[in-house]
């Protein structure tokens, strides 16, 4: 079947099986690696993107269902070649180590302090209960996606 | 030495590609006309293959090949590379695709090759494998007694090794004559490792050249290509492994899997290009578990608190077939840790490798250490509760006194540097011991149950000088070796062996060499992952790539700032004992004026216009570095809890963590590695743990019901540092990769018993679920 | 994981699903339980028909009752500020489904359709008297929450039959409320209750409860409401409603290893008081 969406604001349409998960396409048909896949139980969050605005986990949606979609993932976010605040605050506060989880973690907590600029400490500890990361501890993950929110809310 | 950029927090180069995921791990990389590889996996944990039929799965679309372990004669076994002495150790074959017995359920029996992923899996799904089931033990120590399921034919009683070096009679005296003797057995459980990039493995052959380049997530690639040659039987020097980006590794990607093997065998025999890729369903069943000990300990002590001994018996289980490193991790990096921080002047250790229907064990973050520091941890909290001694009072009372250079230990070890006590006060004074205690009396008259847990340890990595790699049976050296190649502009490429995968290495040592040699940081860059781009190594585990291959970089480095300087010498006609240097320039004394940059002498030594006389032209230097000691990190981890009673829930309130690492080459790496490490020993200790039922179904396997720790389970941690040189390394350090996961599991656990001992509960298995605990109080106290 | 093959189709009205839907077949929503169960092939459906973008599927409407199309998802039903008013505890359940991807294309007909034992939903439903409607190619019907779970991923649901909507009274006069322990890996109920109550001065004059998680389906416990009647919610009318609670579920108490059946009894009493604390807070 035809599939037909907007990814990081280019127009694609592929032939693709019935039964082509939304990150098989990002990833193999599209060759847009950078969305990960890390379990096959949608917990990880590694596949995170943007789906019309809101945060998916393209691992459990079919590209089928993403017909006619706007999507951005991770290679989407920044905007004329600067890094999105969320991509800043990652990497001056240490908040990725192997990387394989952060992506998916930007993808979310992007969406989540737009959506929730000011957002306390533990409201972005639970907000992140959908993405998974082995290697920081969360520490640091927490500390960059609470800078971005404070300097969000600062400036609304 | 300039020290600026040695200690500074600066951000990581490794992360612009992967904050924008422009980073390649595995199966990023596409290969023109790749076939996809699907395994056909056995579902029992124990049976013998009756029959096999592939042909409606041959037929279906897209199906280029199937092959089953009848097929690949030519393909060895799968070798283990730690053969530890004196134990009786037996090995059993572990072929890629088993063709007769399936030993856990996973096991492989047979490989599709096919035009997509979807088509190869669909295929495997229709491959019709008949079993006939045979008995199945999991546990270990089932495992090791008489009449039970057999495993391997040559592994008489499941026992693939019994280890035990120490003087049993002298360990058996101290224990006699001793005033106190406490006893427990801790359960160890399997754990998971999961890096959250799954296991990946691509491969290509030229016939006509006969190469085989093989992409794998690696830990180890040169070790990778020394196995897939000794498997394939091609010549070392035509196998380049690539580790690419890779997604954590936490041990799992040291050992050479049957898969690496088949993919690279399937290349050969096909001619196209492979690709493989592990489900996460797939790696909890077949990439290696952690741990999963079931030991029987004791600790001796006298009446006023001096701890006279330790000892332990331990069923280590190995799973189905031994991988790649596993016997040495409960052994070697086990049995010799028993002292720990403390005077323990008697330790006993048998440790018994036992095979069951699982998957295979291996080193897994901490390896050995955090099964030994736990035992140590929590017999010494059982030690005080005994003697009525407050368990930092016994702590301290048994501490090491601080020394400089060397202490030799009972289990045979010779730490190099440390200063436990004042890591050990440091902490305490952060959590405000005192007034804990005090506060959890309070909580408790209003019903609340508050406890504390305090761990001082010490651990062995820096894995470590090659002699003792040989005596202890590691088949393969444990150096690292490093090239610093300075380009004719002045740019650096540091060329390294190892292969680090998420630690932030790219940056560290590159501050190693700036610091060295004066070259901006921003100018190096530190190449790795590739074996025929970078020199040999060992590899990236057992927190060594700091110590072992950052030695060797600044020794390279050191070598090549000889030749400048006199290279800088020569060019202002000066005398080399004249040259003075400073961030990045030499000049000579007296003279400030007159000054050649390390770019100028690096040019003029790529130039070689104007050489001295004997001094060969360019600017590169290799070394190859062996430790002659493993490097002892210390510190002290505490950890405040509360323990709802009603539910059994756990809420972990503060984390206080105080590491001596020596000088910290990048504070804000080191305190990440910290916060990950810790993340993954409490995790253990509160619910990280792997459950097969009694057929050896793994119950736990997805992430639903494996519980992977999330963001909202911790507090910040707070973090302090204590700065110990170790006094064998060229620039002091000493590893940090694993301290967190070795220090915080007993800090945890304990933590969680202290505030549980007003009920009456003095034992739970790990991981702390609410369930158990609340089972515990229930039948310490009956429900009242 | 992926799913094996099957036909996919979209509709545009709910007629024209009834009539595409065929004997192997499955609706698709959010496809949030669907793909997970699909990937890991645990169900082989050999055709899809996505029903997520019929108008008719999708809002959420409060005149008098609420009513709540069976696409709507749950991220659109925790933030509503009709279901907020008339039933917090659909919200709450709604709110603790899954994450917030998750939470953005599971839809709640979906949910119920699929009939996970710990999922959230189900047990608002229950507790707060929720009425699904149904459509079939032979008409519609509508079937109460409590009569619609059957059994364990067992519901009333027919072949080829659509949830059309869930409607719920009005509940702005009672306190309800859903509480859970979370599973902390999949963080599914462990035990999850819901409570629905309303009082009358210092008296609770009419309790529903419900329970998931600790049960095969989500179940309403009407020993449990009758010990609450009456009380003015005192520590002896909460201690009589948990011991009859144990008794209400007793028939269909589940458990794992993990969390084995008399964890799960002995919380549901736990989690029965603190939804009462909930609702009256």
């Amino acid at each position: 079947m035809n599939v037909s969406m907007t990814i990081n604001g280019e127009a694609v349409s592929r032939e693709v099986e019935a039964r082509t998960l939304l990150v098989h396409f990002i990833r193999e048909d599209l060759d847009l690696t950078g969305t990960k896949i890390g379990c096959d139980t949608s917990q990880c969050g590694a596949c995170t993107i943007h789906v019309n605005g809101k945060i998916a986990k393209a691992c459990t949606l079919l590209a089928a269902q993403a017909d006619g979609a706007d999507i951005t993932t991770i290679e989407g976010l920044a905007e004329n070649g600067e890094h999105h605040p969320m991509q800043t605050a990652f990497w001056e506060n240490h908040g990725l180590q192997c990387g394989y989880c952060t992506p998916g973690m930007i993808m979310a907590s992007a969406a989540f302090v737009r959506d929730n600029p000011g957002a306390s400490e533990d409201e972005i500890r639970h907000y992140l209960e959908g993405n998974i990361c082995r290697c920081t501890g969360y520490h640091n993950i927490v500390k960059a996606v609470k800078q971005v929110a404070d300097a969000a809310a600062g400036g609304a | 030495m300039s020290t600026r950029i040695f200690g500074s927090g600066i951000k990581r180069r490794e992360d612009p590609r992967l904050i924008t995921g422009e980073a390649r791990y595995t199966d990023d990389i596409k290969l023109q006309g790749a076939l996809h590889m699907a395994v056909v996996r056995s579902p029992y944990a124990h049976a013998r293959i009756v029959s096999i039929d592939a042909s409606a799965a041959a037929d279906l679309p897209g199906v280029r090949a199937i092959f089953t372990g009848s097929d690949i004669g030519d393909l060895a076994g799968l070798p283990t590379a730690w053969l530890i002495p004196e134990s009786d150790l037996k090995t059993p074959e572990h072929p890629a695709l088993a063709s007769d017995v399936v030993r856990y359920v996973g096991d492989g029996v047979a490989i599709v090759l096919a035009d997509s992923r979807y088509q190869a899996q669909d295929a495997a799904d229709a491959v019709l494998v008949d079993y006939e089931e045979l008995p199945v033990v999991v546990d270990p120590h089932e495992a090791a007694q008489a009449g039970a399921p057999q495993l391997h034919a040559d592994v008489e009683g499941n026992i693939a090794f019994r280890w035990a070096p120490f003087d049993k009679d002298a360990s058996d005296a101290v224990f006699a004559a001793a005033d106190v003797v406490v006893s427990e057995r801790i359960l160890q459980q399997r754990l998971l490792p999961t890096a959250m990039e799954p296991r990946a493995a691509s491969a290509q052959y030229n016939a006509a050249t006969g190469e085989l380049t093989l992409w794998c997530t690696s830990q180890n690639p040169h070790i990778h290509r020394f196995i897939v040659s000794a498997v394939t039987g091609l010549p070392e020097n035509k196998v380049r492994v690539i580790a690419p980006e890779v997604g954590g590794g936490f041990g799992s990607k040291i050992p050479c899997y049957p898969d690496e093997a088949l993919v690279s065998w399937a290349a050969m025999k096909l001619g196209v290009p492979i690709r493989w890729a592990e489900t996460r369903s797939e790696n909890y069943l077949t990439t290696i578990h952690g741990r999963d000990h079931v030991q029987f300990v004791d600790m001796a002590a006298s009446n006023d608190g001096k701890i006279l001994g330790v000892r332990a018996t331990v069923y280590a289980g190995m799973g189905a077939y031994l991988s790649t490193a596993a016997p040495g991790i409960p052994t070697i990096l086990h049995g010799l840790l028993y002292v720990g921080p403390y005077t323990i002047d008697n330790v006993y250790c048998e440790s018994i490798g036992v095979m069951t229907n699982a998957t295979p064990t291996d080193a897994y973050r901490g390896a050995g250490r955090p099964e030994a520091t736990f035992l140590l941890e929590r017999m010494m909290d059982k030690v005080a509760d005994a003697l009525d001694m407050d368990p930092v009072a016994l702590r301290r009372q048994n501490l090491i006194p601080p020394f400089a250079d060397g202490y030799d230990v009972a289990a045979g070890l010779t730490y190099d540097s440390g200063d436990y006590e004042a890591a050990f006060d440091k902490a305490l004074a952060m959590a405000g011991y005192d007034d804990f205690r005090a506060q959890q009396t309070q909580a408790l008259q209003e019903g609340r149950y508050l406890g504390i847990g305090v761990t001082a340890y010490t651990e062995m990595c820096g894995l470590g000088p090659s002699q003792v790699a040989g005596a202890v049976g590691f088949q393969g050296g444990l150096w690292e070796s490093a090239t610093v190649r300075v380009t004719p502009t002045g740019k650096v490429q540091a060329l390294i062996g190892a292969s680090p995968h998420g630690q932030g290495s790219e940056t560290t040592l590159a501050q190693i060499i700036s610091s060295e040699l004066g070259f901006p940081v921003d100018d190096i860059e530190v190449i790795h992952g590739d074996t025929t781009e970078t020199p040999m190594g060992w590899g990236t585990y057992g927190s060594r790539t700091t110590p072992v291959t950052g030695a060797a970089l600044a020794q390279a480095s050191r070598k090549l700032k000889e030749k400048a300087r006199v290279l800088a010498a020569h060019l202002m006609e000066a005398n080399p004992d004249d040259i003075e240097y400073a961030d990045g320039s030499f000049s000579v004394k007296g003279s400030p004026d007159q000054a050649q940059s390390i770019q100028d002498v690096a040019l003029m030594a790529h130039l070689a216009w104007n050489m001295p006389e004997g001094m060969d032209p360019g600017f590169e230097e290799s070394q190859f570095y062996d430790p002659p000691n493993f490097v002892y990190p210390f510190g002290t981890h505490i950890a405040i809890v509360e323990v709802d009673p009603v539910t059994g829930s756990i809420d972990l309130q503060r984390y206080i963590a105080v590491d001596d690492c020596g000088p910290q080459i990048n504070p804000e790496i080191v305190a990440g590695q910290i916060h990950g490490g810790v993340v993954q020993g409490v995790a253990q200790a509160l619910c990280e743990g792997v459950i097969y039922d009694d057929n050896g179904q793994l119950l736990t396997g997805t992430m639903l019901d494996y519980c992977m720790p999330k963001a909202d389970m911790f507090p910040n941690f707070e973090l302090g540092e204590t700065v110990t040189p170790s006094p064998h390394h060229p620039v002091g350090v000493k590893g940090v990769g694993e301290t967190g996961t070795i220090a915080s599991t007993p800090t945890v656990y304990n933590a969680v018993l202290d505030a549980l001992s007003p009920l009456g509960v003095a034992q739970i298995d790990m991981p702390l679920t609410a369930a158990k605990v609340w089972q515990a109080i229930q039948n310490a106290n009956g429900g009242n | 994981m992926w799913p094996q093959q099957f036909d996919y189709q979209r509709a545009d009205s709910v007629e024209s699903a009834l009539a595409a839907i065929g004997d192997n077949g499955k609706f698709l929503a959010g496809g949030h339980s669907l793909l997970p169960a699909m990937k890991l092939r645990l169900s082989t459906p050999d055709q899809l028909v996505d029903i997520s973008r019929i108008d008719a599927l999708r809002g959420i409407s409060s005149n008098g009752n609420l009513s709540i199309g069976g696409a709507a998802t749950h991220a659109e039903i925790a933030a509503s500020a009709a279901v907020g008013a008339a039933c917090p505890a659909l919200a709450q359940a709604c709110g603790m489904v899954g994450d917030q991807a998750v939470r953005n294309f599971g839809t709640l007909g979906g949910n119920i359709a699929h009939a996970d034992p710990a999922s959230d939903p189900p047990t608002a439903l229950v507790a707060c008297g929720a009425t699904i409607h149904i459509q079939g190619a032979d008409g519609s019907r509508s079937v109460g929450a409590q009569d619609f779970f059957v059994d364990l991923f067992e519901t009333d649901l027919q072949d080829g039959e659509l949830i059309t909507s869930i409607s719920l009274p009005d509940c702005s006069d009672c306190q309800c409320a859903y509480v859970k322990l979370p599973h902390p890996a999949s963080r599914y109920a462990i035990v999850g209750v819901a409570v629905c109550l309303k009082m009358n001065g210092g008296t609770c004059a009419q309790a529903d409860v419900a329970v998931g998680g600790a049960t095969v389906k989500a179940v309403k416990c009407a020993g449990a409401a009758a010990a609450l009647v009456g009380s003015s919610l005192d520590d002896a009318a909460l201690a009589a409603a948990a011991a009859a609670l144990s008794d209400d579920i007793g028939d269909w108490l589940t458990g794992d290893v993990a969390y084995p059946e008399a964890y799960r009894s002995a919380m549901a009493g736990v989690f029965l008081k603190r939804a009462i604390s909930a609702a009256s807070s």
